[in-house]
């Protein structure tokens, strides 16, 4: 008896020590989907909070162009006012708020999906039903989409949201970056509304270069940082602000992508599918192990 | 001194007060089920766009893979290291394991929003995505429980085959395709039953990764990287108390002695295996120095606490004390333990740890979420006992048996 929990043990902690092993090691020699090539002509937009004075025609602009009910444009600044922190929603994939709500003088600030270069959500989809298309939008297929929400656990910045009170076909809901107007030459939506210039499309790379330019020349006027230069291992739509934003605007996130570490592990795990091949292998050894010494011991 | 056991039907009679209540609590559940269906999650859950899982992500799925474990840490015990004592208890666990992953499996249906299209993941791939690895090793797995169980299917109607009206001219075709398939079966039964464990010891540990996606937004004192390690290691030690929880409390409906001397043995394996999972945690506890955050006093800490302190630390001395592991009171409190302290875990990993960034009041889960989770918990129990009284699960001793006669599981590899 003790015979055999010892030697039940031993071939416990030897699978135990594979798979801590396959857990631990392997990791760093595989690489996830986040570090692949990116096209270097990706649009974003640069967002300068400064110059935003929180009219809300951008707000209007998004829903008119996904078909939400939008409502009068003239409503919009008064959302403004009234004190909380609006999230993007299924309403609505767009929103401005005070950067600071108790300060109705503060400036403002849109906020829609980051574009992010490595989503988290594109990573986490059990379907692939998400996707960083070539011109750097984000977007999302309706005909694969199971509903799992495993895309809003997954982003770091709560954006997709989900249309909870439909019992057929509910969508997850998020900025797509206007994918339909700008694959026609248009611009997104919400950039073309804009009455004061708060909103620069073009391509990414540049727009990184015209905001250190911003900064540069007025130095006193911004908080030296983009905020999406390296967040998450960087964004499409950057920001440019008299204040830092992050903890008051947006969450502290360090710069490597967000999917890294389980990308990682999940690939570690499956590396050509060695280690589950390996672990049935060791399983039908002891396997048969065991039934000869069963034998050989006079089928005890 | 050794018994000899025979897994046979059970002939108690199905309805007791208790089945009653249970089904009472099923219906309920269900009710609430039908709601979800008419008018959508948002109608019958406190889900929102802050906090997209609930506990039927949390419980359902997550504690429900993990209370399963019994079904494939007894395979490899009884199949794959041939420890024949234990033979007895694999039919119980297999039939607990095959129906748990099929509630896992509706847990997961009822849950995403789209339910009609829950077979995607067959055709449609990420690589990258944790909840992808554990879906599609879910679907194979739930597969492979239905094989494992189809000897106990041949075993009961080979012989009985009796149709009903004009079908009974086929008795003799069906009988004589039963028998071939239990001979097909086995030889090849090993090689599901390998599987089986190897499939349980991928999902286990990828449901592990699947919040480390999460990132900053969980709780650092359950955020790790070593997640899937803790998660499979926590699946191991829960396996045996689940197997001895059931087998106790189903020898007590049914009106037969527990099998306290195999109980017991297999008690022993559970402290070593707490153990290591214990070790592993408080390590990384160390490493990442995250017990600073235990200084701090509020709900979450509180049930990190609960979750380590009576979940793993208390039973785990109750496992090393022989006196516990001979006693059938003994076992059962030690074992409950064990798997409160593994609910609590997937409860907190999934649930507490899970802090969106612009949550402006927390989550908890409705009275409809609960009535499902419970609703699901008694239909469980109620088809398990349909079962073990059609089918050959439940061992008895067996009365005049030859000297040399030694029960024969069919299936198994011999
Ligand atoms: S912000 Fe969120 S939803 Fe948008 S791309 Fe990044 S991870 Fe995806
Ligand atoms: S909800 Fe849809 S888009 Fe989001 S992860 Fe699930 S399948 Fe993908
Ligand atoms: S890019 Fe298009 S979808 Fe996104 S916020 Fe602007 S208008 Fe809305």
């Amino acid at each position: 008896m003790s015979q055999n929990r010892r030697e039940f043990l031993k071939t416990f902690a030897a699978i135990g020590a594979t798979a801590a092993t396959l857990t631990a090691v392997t990791p760093k020699v595989t690489k996830g989907k986040s570090t692949r090539p990116l096209s270097p002509n990706r649009k974003g937009v640069l967002v300068d909070t400064t110059v935003c004075i929180g009219c809300g025609k951008c707000e209007w602009a998004c829903k008119t162009a996904h078909d939400i009910e939008p409502g009068s444009i003239n409503d919009y600044n008064t959302k403004l006012t009234d004190n909380s922190q609006r999230r993007p929603s299924e309403n609505a994939l767009t929103v401005v708020n005070q950067i600071d709500i108790s300060n109705a003088n503060s400036g403002k600030i849109k906020l829609q999906c980051m574009h992010c270069e490595h989503p988290a959500c594109e990573s986490a989809c059990i379907v692939g039903a998400i996707t960083k298309q070539e011109n750097g939008a984000v977007t999302w297929d309706t005909d694969k989409c199971i509903g799992c929400r495993y895309c809003m656990v997954a982003c770091p910045f709560q954006i997709p949201a989900f249309e909870y009170h439909k019992a057929l076909d509910p969508k997850i809901v998020k900025c797509d970056f206007c994918i339909n107007r700008t694959t026609e030459g248009k611009l997104p939506a919400c950039v073309e509304i804009c009455p004061v210039g708060t909103l620069t499309y073009g391509t990414r790379d540049e727009l990184v270069i015209e905001a250190k330019r911003r900064i540069g020349k007025d130095p006193d006027k911004y908080f030296n940082q983009v905020f999406g230069e390296y967040e998450v291992g960087g964004t499409s739509w950057l920001y440019l602000a008299d204040k830092n934003l992050v903890d008051g605007v947006f969450p502290k996130l360090g710069t490597n992508p967000a999917p890294g570490v389980s990308e990682s592990i999940q690939h570690g795990l499956f590396a050509y599918f060695v280690p589950p091949v390996a672990l049935y292998a060791l399983l039908g050894g002891v396997m048969w192990l065991s039934k000869n010494k069963e034998k050989n011991e006079g089928g005890h | 001194m050794e018994h000899k056991f025979k897994p046979e039907q059970m002939t108690k009679k199905y309805f007791t007060p208790w089945v009653i209540v249970l089904a009472a609590i099923a219906l309920n559940g269900l009710a609430f089920l039908a709601m979800r269906f008419f008018f959508g999650i948002g109608s019958v859950t406190n889900l929102n766009n802050q906090f997209p899982w609930g506990i039927w992500i949390g419980l359902d799925v997550g504690a429900g893979v993990a209370l399963a474990a019994g079904g494939f840490t007894t395979a490899a015990l009884g199949h794959i290291m041939h420890r024949d004592k234990y033979e007895v208890i694999i039919r119980p666990a297999l039939l607990t394991a095959m129906l748990g992953y099929t509630f896992v499996a509706m847990g997961v249906f009822v849950d995403i929003g789209r339910w009609y299209y829950i077979w995607h993941p067959l055709i449609m791939w990420n690589g990258n995505s944790a909840l992808f690895e554990v879906g599609i090793c879910v679907m194979i797995y739930v597969s492979v429980l239905y094989i494992e169980f189809l000897p106990i299917v041949t075993e009961r109607f080979i012989g009985r085959v009796n149709l009903p009206g004009f079908l009974n001219r086929f008795n003799l075709l069906v009988d004589g395709l039963l028998r071939k398939l239990d001979r097909g079966l086995d030889k090849t039964m090993f090689i599901f039953i390998i599987a089986g464990v190897v499939l349980s010891c991928l999902h286990q540990s990828s449901l592990g990764t699947l919040m480390i996606i999460a990132g900053p937004k969980m709780h650092p004192l359950w955020q790790t990287p070593v997640l899937p390690l803790l998660f499979l290691l926590s699946a191991f030690s829960v396996g045996f108390p689940m197997v001895i929880m059931e087998s106790i409390t189903a020898s007590k409906s049914f009106g037969l002695k527990p099998e306290t001397d195999v109980l017991s043995s297999l008690s022993k394996f559970v402290a070593p295996l707490l153990g290591i999972y214990l070790a592993f945690k408080i390590g990384d506890m160390f490493i990442r120095e995250t017990f600073v955050y235990l200084a701090e006093f509020n709900s979450t800490t509180i049930l990190f606490g609960i979750e380590l302190v009576v979940g793993v630390i208390i039973p785990l001395r109750m496992f090393l004390s022989e006196e516990v592991r001979n006693s059938v009171p003994g076992l059962y409190i030690a074992s409950m333990l064990v798997i409160f302290g593994v609910v609590m875990n997937r409860f907190n990993n999934f649930v507490t740890a899970y802090n969106p960034p612009y949550a402006t009041e927390s989550y908890f889960p409705s009275i409809g979420e609960i009535s499902v989770t419970l609703g699901f918990v008694a239909l469980e129990i109620l088809i398990y006992r349909l079962f073990v009284k059609i089918f050959p699960i439940i061992s008895v001793p067996l009365k005049n048996v030859g000297l040399k006669a030694k029960y024969a599981i069919r299936g198994g590899l011999k």
